[in-house]
């Protein structure tokens, strides 16, 4: 009997548990998923639950809901890695062999990792919202603030989900209008970045919602510490920004365990080949989702869209073939603009985020870099895809490779921006 | 392809304005970018931050981070940014004649 270890189930782990069961014969396969946690988070609706549009009940489900029958359940944290014997020591004392590991373990939030962040003001007047936990302490607090300086600070790249922080800013200019006290907020978002976003021709469309809706933008400023006494961030290189709010994205970080198994660089994610998803460094290896150093983004879609390369790919290894599938960096989000429309953007490693349709080219429904009523209603329908299909490892009709089709380039800018698809 | 003339020579820039051509790499000419970028007068302490980064990159083909570059170059991130003000890692990248560090999105 041969082995096959996923470590986390979360949204990557979830559909490469679904799709190996369904392939792999139960005589031949023993396939083991480990995770720390009994439910399941449905991340991307972490963002509503500050402004009361979803509570804890819309995004968790008991894990053992998404696990196919055939699958070896352990529910622990894992100790260590012993790559070149094979085998994970879980906290629980199991110790698992394996003749493949997939790693999927994500990453977290580090509030821990800046000086001055866990300290007297956090959960106070200082909240995340990548965890449900700060997100529903962060929504209590709103309910009866009465305004003053708005602060959002991205730590430090990369983050998961980096279109994240300015949904947050606009969902909260649409909040503060409708409990008729936007005059009393001033929003402000503080980034490392040189502009709203990662990328040329979004960062110009994003940055312009962002003055239509007097959203303040401080750019390259790194944090250094947060001054709790005063009520300011401080930048390394002693730029200061006060808040009456601070909601942070702290660093992100691959879990404690890469680390303590000599895995991962310097933010514990773990060395992967960005097309065939295999470690860099063992061959029996392979990484999915946010626990990659992958330059792409840290996203539920882009975990989505590895998954079916991942799959051809750990089936061709099992039958001594080579890796012939190969991950081209998509992602696909949907993002929330306010007032109940939104944006979509789809890109790879190598084509930025343009407009268009999308799926169908010149019909859609969804519009590409632009705002529209179908986009939002495509971002809150995707939650039931999500739970119903997508982590089940169902098929969506959507291919894993980006397509061209449908999108095109604004004129000002070609030449530029784009490179060539090797 | 962008130039720009430096001690006497044209200099091709990639499309981030740093050196296309690491060859064309001297310490004069580091020199030269640092005023640029309002660096100003390299000392030691910027020579040990430009010297770990063309290492890295000749071992791993990438720039480092400024979290790397804090963990171990022996140069702390506070000390970073006043040697290189505004964004350490992009500008000791330019004046080492290294691309612009990977982005992440």
């Amino acid at each position: 009997m041969k082995k096959i270890v996923i470590l986390g189930g979360g949204t990557a782990g979830t559909i490469m548990v679904n799709k190996l069961c369904k392939a792999l014969s139960p005589a031949d396969w023993k396939v083991t998923i480990v995770d720390k946690e009994e439910t399941h988070h449905y991340q991307p609706g972490y963002l509503f639950i500050p402004f009361g549009i979803y509570g804890e009940d819309d995004v968790v489900k008991p894990k053992k809901n998404f696990f196919p029958k055939e699958a070896d359940i352990i529910i622990s944290e894992i100790d260590l890695i012993d790559a070149p014997n094979n085998c994970v020591y879980l906290k629980n004392g199991n110790v698992l062999g394996y003749d493949y590991l997939i790693i999927a373990t994500g990453s977290e939030i580090r509030p821990d990792e800046i000086e001055g962040m866990v300290d007297k003001l956090w959960n106070k007047s200082i909240f995340d919202f990548y965890t449900l936990n700060g997100a529903l302490a962060l929504a209590e607090f709103l309910k009866t603030w009465e305004g003053g300086k708005l602060v959002l600070n991205i730590a430090e790249m990369p983050i998961k989900c980096p279109v994240a922080p300015l949904e947050f800013v606009f969902l909260a200019d649409d909040y503060f209008k409708k409990k008729g006290m936007r005059d009393k907020v001033d929003i402000i978002l503080v980034t490392p970045l040189d502009a709203a976003f990662t990328k040329p021709i979004a960062a110009s469309e994003l940055g312009g919602f962002m003055r239509e809706k007097g959203i303040k933008l401080v750019t390259e400023f790194s944090i250094g510490s947060v001054d709790n006494d005063a009520k300011k961030i401080i930048s390394w290189d002693d730029r200061e920004v006060d808040f009456d709010l601070l909601v942070t994205i702290p660093t992100n970080m691959g879990i404690e365990a890469i680390e303590r198994s000599e895995l991962g660089d310097e933010l514990n994610f773990i060395p992967t080949d960005k097309e065939t998803l295999q470690s860099k460094e063992w061959e029996n290896i392979f990484v999915i989702g946010d626990a990659t150093d992958l330059p792409s983004s840290k996203a539920g879609s882009v975990a989505h869209f590895e998954s079916d390369i991942l799959f051809e790919n750990i089936m061709s290894a099992i039958n001594g073939e080579p890796l012939k599938a190969k991950f081209d960096g998509h992602a696909n989000c949907f993002i929330e603009s306010g007032n109940g429309k939104g944006l979509l953007i789809d890109f790879n490693y190598y084509t930025e985020p343009l407009p268009g349709k999308f799926p169908i080219p010149g019909i859609g429904p969804f519009s590409l870099l632009k705002e529209s009523r179908m986009n939002h209603l495509g971002k809150l329908g995707f939650r039931w895809l999500y739970w119903n299909v997508l982590i089940k490892g169902r098929e969506l009709p959507l291919e894993p490779q980006m397509s061209m089709a449908g999108k095109y380039v604004p004129k000002t800018i070609e030449n530029e921006t784009i490179e060539e698809n090797p | 392809m962008e130039t720009t003339v430096l001690l006497n020579k044209t200099i091709e820039l990639d499309k981030d304005g740093h050196l296309a051509n690491r060859e064309d790499w001297s310490e004069e000419l580091a020199q030269e970018l640092a005023y640029q970028v309002e660096v100003g007068e390299l000392n030691d302490k910027h020579w040990t931050v430009i010297n770990f980064m063309r290492n890295e990159f000749e071992e791993k083909g990438d720039a480092p981070s400024i979290r790397k570059l804090n963990k171990q170059s022996g140069v702390s991130t506070k000390e970073l940014y006043q040697l290189f003000p505004k964004g350490p890692a992009k500008k000791a990248a330019k004046i080492a004649g290294l691309p612009k560090p990977k982005g992440c999105i």
